[in-house]
């Protein structure tokens, strides 16, 4: 009975600890990193390499997503604002949704089943395959050779890939909406402009998407760079930066709305 | 892939976000209409703003001229100082009236100005004599149900 007790308190103990050890971990590995930023800044060719990998090759699906959002929101929103004989607001609706929270999220959601699990997998085969170790021997350090470059692209591609999404999607929305149901196009756009704030809507926008590129960045080098060296650890590794990223841009979502948009009216 | 195939499709990459962006800024959020640092700011004091928010528009016979820059409350009158930033390419008379209106029955509260006849202008840091304070609907329902149980008793005998 008692060493049963024991045994369960041990486990809860070693279920603490360890998330602890793991954070601890993380912000060494992070610090690490932003030392070694200056010298992957000095090589551009590497980081334009991992931004055309992760970030180019993401344009497709983020603006084919944008454009379907964009579409989807503008059918269910005429349904409600028709009722109450305001479709005209469908635009700020949209736009709005679309700039302040879709656009970063959904983006940040893509880039992470997209791309950032190919970045984890890349580095946990290099390490798996000793690679890592090899370019330690080579004196070339391979956190400012392979990690920062990836980490720099995200964190580089996420406004650009959320601004595609936000186009898209007003784009997609002004088809359904203006095209098909036939809202009046200048009350779509005029109450879009006089509702969407540049600096709050935006530009705040802009800002969530590069904190959500950093934090899917950096989830996905550590988990790649700290992944058993095994078939089964990569694995464990890809789907662990997909759940962990997901949920630590949900989480961050809510702290930064919390920040940027309360207390506004 | 050479490097100048990754240059390439890199830059183009940019060039659509960058294009993405403009047309946030542009298009959907309209940047033309947002200058707040330009123009010259007025102050008008109001019995009671109602729901007027920081950022409405001011109006001038339907024209957007300027947005509300600060609400603050004059701790000694206890009126409210409500900033006007007018744009600078609008002129308004020493005499100028503003009331707050409310655009249609639900919409928002704005800044109605209406010049007057006086042919000194408004100058930054003036301040407005004529204001006219928000409607709250509840004062007006209780003006109306007070008026009507006064002349109730007249007509009873």
């Amino acid at each position: 009975m008692s060493a049963y007790f024991i045994r369960l308190i041990s486990t809860l103990g070693h279920l603490v600890t360890s998330r602890i050890d793991r954070l601890g971990l993380v912000a060494r590995f992070a610090g690490l990193l932003l030392v070694s930023l200056r010298i992957a800044l000095g090589r551009l060719s590497l980081i334009f390499r991992e931004v055309y990998f992760s970030g180019v090759r993401s344009l497709s699906i983020v603006a084919v997503s944008g454009l379907f959002v964009g579409m989807v929101l503008a059918v269910q929103g005429y349904e409600v604002l028709q009722r109450y004989g305001s479709a005209e607001s469908l635009g700020v609706i949209v736009a709005l949704s679309l700039v302040r929270e879709l656009g970063p999220v959904v983006t940040a959601l893509l880039f992470a089943g997209r791309a950032s699990s190919a970045v984890t997998a890349e580095i946990g085969l290099m390490r798996a395959t000793e690679q890592l170790a090899a370019m330690d021997m080579m004196a070339v350090d391979p956190i400012s050779r392979v990690v920062a470059p990836r980490f720099l692209a995200a964190v580089f591609s996420m406004p650009f890939l959320a601004a595609i999404f936000s186009t898209a999607g007003v784009i997609g929305a002004w088809i359904i909406g203006v095209k098909l149901i036939g809202i009046d196009d200048g009350a779509f756009w005029s109450q879009m402009q006089a509702n969407v704030d540049v600096r709050i809507d935006v530009l705040n926008g802009l800002v969530k998407s590069i904190v959500f590129g950093t934090s899917v960045g950096l989830i996905s080098v550590f988990e790649g760079y700290f992944a058993a060296p095994t078939a089964e650890g990569i694995a464990t590794a890809t789907t662990r930066t997909v759940v962990i990223s997901s949920l630590s841009v949900l989480l961050l979502d809510l702290l930064l709305t919390v920040m940027m948009f309360r207390g506004l009216s | 892939m050479n490097r100048s195939r990754f240059d390439f499709a890199v830059g183009l990459f940019v060039a659509i976000g960058l294009l993405a962006m403009a047309f946030m800024a542009l298009k959907v959020g309209n940047l033309a209409g947002f200058d707040s640092g330009s123009g010259y700011a007025i102050e008008a004091r109001f019995d009671n703003i109602g729901g007027l928010k920081v950022r409405a528009p001011v109006k001038s016979a339907g024209v957007v001229v300027g947005r509300v820059e600060s609400i603050g409350l004059d701790a000694e009158t206890y009126e409210a100082r409500v900033l006007l930033r007018i744009y600078p390419n609008y002129r308004f008379s020493k005499d100028t009236i503003a009331s707050i209106l409310t655009s249609g029955l639900l919409g928002e509260q704005y800044v109605g100005l209406e010049s007057g006849g006086d042919p000194v202008y408004l100058g930054a840091g003036d301040r407005l004599g004529k204001t006219q304070s928000a409607m709250i609907l509840e004062k007006l329902i209780s003006q109306f149900l007070f008026s009507k149980a006064a002349e109730t008793p007249a007509k009873a005998p």
